[in-house]
């Protein structure tokens, strides 16, 4: 899909002839996410959709109590010190930013009294500088009122690198300023399209000033309120014990009327994946659990028990395989996979196409994944009907076989294809995760029988996802052909997510193997339009860009999608609850309910 | 003792630092974190000074009774242990007790009367309670009890909102699976050991010397035989006690129970190097005192022997 | 029956006369296997061990069933005439990964226990015999090893040590030597401190007192007086240590250090096997019951050696 017909899809939303969703839809399936679709609409004047609501409680209370369960528990409650989406999710009980996320893209305020837009005025015309306007008459949980001093002050204290917050990156390269009590200007140093960022979503939550204005910098270890914290969210804090708890009562004074409906709540961590999803599934112990992680043929049969069913919101997950450029067994300059380096076999098109072809997707999905793991062979990607057309799934034993005698892989007496006393002989890792290994185990087993000898490795998480420079076995160093791990599209912007295929960003020993480009891919034509990319103000044609990056990268089989992993979740029957994609689990918890 | 535990805990020290993983991994890949943020953290917290120097930070501290400071949840070591601490030794401790007061007797009357009925099912129970690891276990408790029977809960909520008879019904309710798993497994150790031990002592010369005195069996056995027999199982159990403290990983984690086990392994996952260090250094110091213990209570149990 | 009670009611034969039993004379080891024979539990245990041992050892060529074809469409189904034991969910015949497996297990708990027991009694000899110094270091050393946290120990052993020995032994033998390894020198110290304190406590027996007053050297003393009174408790260290070992073979491929995961063994497919439990009970009852019935024979065969080689029981 080329700029043209971007062009030509948003005319046709503006004209009505085209659903926002279906637009939305569309741009999922090659790879731009929900977000970042709905801005290319509202950049092209068509304007936010407002998120509907399906909340039906007449009145604040009166819901009990809700229970749900975390698999790993939040470890900590201030949100700008939040690693996990766990503390994110745990915190979000508390804290509210100033718009969320809804699972269609659009934004909901949330301590915001609009979303900015054209029309309103809240986006500048040059594109660098965004005005809020803030929901008057909101307090924090202690009584104090949230005025426009707390929204500069979480800027000011994100921003400081001693404060050392995660969220820094949202905030280091804007300045916030306050125009009056209740409106503040974020302005960007350059014209920025997607403007979606600070006090948004899940690094957006507010704190307040009145009680970490002397914890800043150095000493925001201290604040006692890291531990209890103070917010303007639905629910005020009660008890927090890392790990393991969190609970919260109901804030008598919460900024929408009617809500929240649960009277307290319950966030119970620990356990695993499986018995979280029987204890809502089949015993109905609790209302909600979060991540299953579960193969989709257990999830089935425990939604037989009649209590709860699963819930699958699609986000811009991706369970993907790598393909190593360089030679992984040969140390050069005290370091394997150098750039210096090719790989002896993988870097022969043929052996990656063939490779490709071994994959059977449709099978992983099918058996492992099932509902919770869409077949992909994108990168960035869709839903399936979508799909680019570009990149097509296809499964074909003998077409490898084919591609591999062609090119001159013959098989040898151990029936292992070689070429030039080359052999293919691969080792494959990923992280231990059983469906993982099951994935493993069906890629090993086609790749046995197209003369392709493939060895398991598994590595534990913790070490894997590790980024500790003395340790052989992390993902950023890729010592071996192949690997396999699910990236999470933390950004809705694909900018950084797309740093994967830029050469200079390749992960060596230089940069302590922190670059993002794993596969070590050097690729002038990937440059070029990252590089083009980075400097294309118009949001449609850089949408363009990336649609064209994908496939490229794809094509030629750097890397390959192999399911996608949507948000999957377990509800009790009686639970409405949105989750989005884009957001926490619990961006929305106020306007969670049960039916009666 | 005190040298002894020095000694420990330098290696202690020495392993969590030499043991590979990084506490503020996520950061470096997230994408959204600049390199300076960890740089900030790691100088903030320490990490960049040599090993030798984070010891004798860590050990100033630990005499002035700051027990470190954790790197994921930031909150004082001395904290999370104690959140931990009353539902470990509730659980766990009842476990080991049970273990103890059913394992000592059904192990000796096997012992008497071996190979009878009796002894016979007693083993069988115990090779159950040892070759099946406990996640196996739990979780056939939990199908039968909680998803077929649908009588106990299986998620131990520490918290909980009940008043009087209530709340401790339903401690107890949530604890009887738990609690039967780890018995179980303790126990079947121990049974085992007391059977060969008081069968060790059963045909040694002097019982039958006081058989033939004419005391009576009774007395024989809770007099003669167990006391010499018991020199095994104390050793046992004194190996057995610190983990009263230190939690029972899988167990804690079937059924949920906030534990010390469970802290330390999420812990050790996250790198949080202060807490696994606290934790473990406290189950140090329980397995040299316990061990300590066990050394005197041989003195008592056999008068004869003498540390030379 | 004088002078002891025996240890098993089928071993109670028919006592015969002591004539009769002087006039044959048997070897030591003649005389130990003619009273194990009588224990039947032990026996039969004898018997089922050796035809796990056999059909794990033989069962490729009577059952050449590939342990890793995958097959989608015979997934999860129960035993049958083309799967005895059933499928997994990949549709792999579990008889043949339970017979592969089968192999690493059963040799991975022997030879991890041997490795456990070996050292934990020359440890715990030394410290019995020696007392003061050495005694004070080497239970120091004990507290120490029992002390130590296992995850970081494991990850550390991993990065040490996975690659070099993998270099050294190939992937299969480098992950079997690095599980005994680990497995062997985290488990001995429960056999150290048993031996130990068995040793304290016969050590100043009247028979020990006896030999020693005959002038018997002190490794004597201890190889023939001590030692073979202070098994009682190792016997059954080492049976629990064998169960052990199986199960602790799969906790360690979980974290990376054991086989690789698309080698099966007993305690990975019943750990694969958990979550499918109410699904499909027969994944987890094959390799669960194969552990029991082996730990079960290996304890009667405990026992039965026990009665067998006492040297106070006279039949």
């Amino acid at each position: 899909m080329n700029e043209r017909e971007l062009r030509g899809l948003i005319d046709r939303v503006k004209l009505g002839r085209m659903s926002r969703r279906g637009f939305v839809r569309r741009m999922a399936a090659v790879g731009l996410t929900a977000p970042l679709a709905a801005q290319l609409l509202a950049y092209s004047g068509v304007a936010m959709a407002q998120s509907k609501s399906t909340y039906k409680p007449t009145k604040r209370g009166g819901g009990g109590q809700l229970k749900v369960l975390w698999w790993q528990g939040a470890t900590l409650l201030n949100p700008h010190f939040a690693v996990g989406t766990k503390d994110q999710d745990g915190s979000r009980l508390f804290y509210e930013p100033l718009a969320a996320w809804d699972p269609d893209g659009n934004l909901k305020p949330k301590l915001a009294a609009e979303i900015p837009s054209r029309e309103n005025g809240g986006l500048a015309a040059d594109g660098k500088s965004v005005t809020w306007k803030l929901k008057q008459g909101v307090t924090w949980h202690d009584g104090k009122p949230f005025t426009a001093d707390d929204v500069v002050f979480n800027w000011e204290y994100a921003k400081d690198p001693a404060t050392a917050a995660y969220t820094i990156a949202s905030y280091k390269d804007v300045t916030v300023e306050k125009v009056d009590q209740y409106t503040v200007t974020v302005k960007f140093q350059k014209p920025t399209p997607f403007w979606a960022d600070a006090f948004i979503g899940a690094r957006g939550m507010l704190i307040p000033k009145h009680l970490f204005a002397d914890y800043i910098g150095a000493k925001s270890r201290d604040a006692p309120t890291n531990l209890k914290p103070v917010g303007t969210g639905p629910y005020m804090f009660k008890d927090f014990k890392p790990g393991d708890l969190v609970t919260g009562v109901i804030n008598p004074n919460y900024h929408q009327a009617n809500k929240p409906y649960f009277d307290s709540v319950e966030m119970k961590g620990g356990g695993d994946a499986v018995s979280a999803a029987r204890a809502v599934l089949q015993t109905g112990e609790f209302d909600f659990a979060w991540n299953m992680q579960v193969e989709d043929e257990i999830l089935t049969r425990l939604e037989k028990g009649g209590k709860g069913r699963v819930a699958i919101t699609p986000g811009g997950n991706i369970e993907f395989l790598l393909f190593n450029q360089t030679d992984p067994w040969t140390e050069v300059d005290g370091e394997r996979s150098s750039l210096k380096t090719k790989h002896p076999t993988l870097s022969d098109p043929e052996v990656r196409k063939a490779i490709a072809l071994l994959v059977d997707n449709k099978s992983i999905q099918d058996h492992i994944y099932g509902r919770t793991g869409p077949a992909t062979r994108n990168y960035l990607y869709g839903p399936e009907r979508f799909a680019s057309k570009a990149n097509p799934i296809e499964f074909n034993i003998d077409k490898a076989n084919d591609i591999l005698e062609k090119a001159g892989w013959k098989k040898g007496s151990d029936g292992i294809r070689a070429k030039d006393g080359k052999k293919l002989k691969f080792v494959y890792q990923t992280s231990i995760n059983q469906p993982r290994q099951k994935t493993q185990a069906i890629i090993k087993q086609a790749a046995q029988k197209a003369g392709i000898d493939i060895e398991l490795k598994s590595v534990t998480a913790s070490v894997f996802f590790s980024s500790d420079v003395a340790n052989p076995d992390t993902y950023t160093k890729f010592y071996t052909d192949l690997e396999m791990y699910t990236t999470t599209m933390g950004q809705p912007d694909p900018g950084t997510h797309c740093l994967q295929f830029a050469s200079w960003e390749a992960a060596s020993k230089d940069n302590k193997w922190q670059g993002r480009n794993i596969t070590r891919w050097q690729s002038p034509e990937a440059d070029k339009l990252l590089r083009d990319a980075e400097v294309e103000l118009d949001p449609v044609k850089r949408a363009a860009i990336f649609i064209k990056l994908n496939d490229l990268a794809i094509q030629n089989h750097i890397v390959m999608g192999i399911v996608q992993r949507p948000t999957v979740s377990a509800k009790s029957l009686q639970l409405n609850a949105d989750i989005s994609g884009w957001d926490n689990n619990t961006s929305d918890l106020s306007d969670w309910f049960k039916d009666a | 003792m005190i040298p002894s535990l020095l000694g420990i805990s330098v290696v202690l020290f020495a392993l969590l630092a030499l043991a590979p993983g990084d506490p503020f991994d996520e950061l470096a890949t997230n994408p959204a974190v600049p390199p300076e943020v960890r740089a900030a953290l790691r100088a903030k917290f320490g990490l960049d000074d040599p090993i030798w120097m984070r010891y004798w930070h860590w050990l100033a501290a630990l005499l002035q009774g700051d027990w470190g400071f954790s790197f994921v949840s930031r909150m004082d070591v001395s904290t999370l242990i104690m959140q931990r601490l009353p539902v470990t030794l509730i659980v766990i401790g009842a476990s080991q007790f049970l273990a103890i007061a059913i394992a000592l007797p059904v192990g000796v009357l096997a012992a008497t009367r071996p190979y009878s009925l009796f002894d016979q099912i007693a083993n069988t129970v115990a090779f159950i309670g040892f070759s099946l690891p406990t996640f196996f276990t739990g979780l056939v408790l939990i199908l039968i009890f909680s998803i077929q029977l649908d009588w106990l809960p299986f998620v131990y909520r520490a918290d909980i909102n009940a008043t009087g008879w209530a709340f401790y019904w339903e401690h107890i309710k949530q604890s009887i699976m738990p609690v039967t798993v780890l018995g179980l497994f303790q126990g079947a150790a121990l049974v085992r050991f007391v059977r060969s031990s008081v069968l060790d002592v059963i045909r040694l010369d002097y019982v039958t010397t006081a058989r033939s005195k004419g005391i009576g069996e009774r007395k024989v056995i809770t007099r003669h035989v167990v006391r010499t027999a018991l020199i095994p199982v104390v050793t046992l159990v004194a190996l057995q006690m610190p983990i009263v403290f230190s939690g029972a990983i899988v167990t804690e984690q079937i059924f949920r129970v906030p534990g010390i086990g469970s802290l330390l392994i999420t812990s050790m996952l996250s790198n949080d190097t202060p807490v696994v260090m606290g934790v473990t250094f406290v189950s140090a110091c329980l397995v040299v005192i316990f061990n300590l213990i066990a050394d005197i209570l041989y003195g008592w149990l056999d008068p004869r022997i003498a540390y030379r | 029956m004088a002078g002891s009670t025996p240890a098993s009611l089928t071993a109670d034969a028919p006592a015969e006369t002591s004539a009769a039993r002087k006039a044959r004379r048997f070897s030591p080891w003649q005389e130990a296997w003619r009273r194990f024979r009588r224990h039947k539990m032990a026996l039969v245990s004898a018997f089922a061990l050796l035809v796990i041992v056999f059909a794990v050892l033989a069962g490729p060529f009577i059952w050449p069933v590939p342990i890793n074809e995958i097959d989608f469409t015979a997934k999860l189904q129960g035993p049958s005439v083309s799967h005895p034991m059933g499928t997994d969910d990949l549709g792999q015949d579990l008889l043949a990964r339970l017979i592969y497996g089968g192999r690493i297990s059963l040799a991975v708990g022997v030879a991890a226990m041997v490795v456990a027991i070996f050292v934990g009694v020359l440890i715990g000899a030394i410290a019995g015999m020696a007392s003061g110094a050495v005694d004070a270091a080497l239970m120091w050393v004990t507290d120490l090893f029992l002390s130590l946290p296992q995850l970081p120990l494991l990850l550390l052993v991993i990065y040490l040590f996975r690659e070099p020995v993998k270099g050294v032994l190939g992937i299969e033998g480098g992950a079997f030597v690095l599980i005994v390894a680990v497995i062997g020198g985290t488990r001995w110290m429960p056999a150290a401190r048993l031996v130990r304190a068995q040793f304290l406590s016969i050590r100043e027996k009247e028979f020990v007192e006896a030999a020693r007053a005959l002038g018997a050297s002190r490794l004597r003393l201890v190889l023939m007086h001590i030692l073979p009174n202070a098994m009682g408790p190792v016997i059954v260290v080492a049976t629990i240590d064998i169960a052990a070992a199986i199960i602790a073979e799969s906790t360690l491929s979980f974290l990376g250090l054991g086989f690789p995961s698309d080698v099966p063994t007993w305690g990975s497919v019943l750990r694969d096997a958990k979550d499918y439990l109410d699904i499909a009970p027969h994944w987890a009852l094959f390799p669960g019951a194969l552990i029991f019935i082996t730990v079960l024979a290996i304890n009667f065969i405990g026992d039965g050696l026990r009665d067998a080689l006492d040297p106070r029981r006279v039949l």
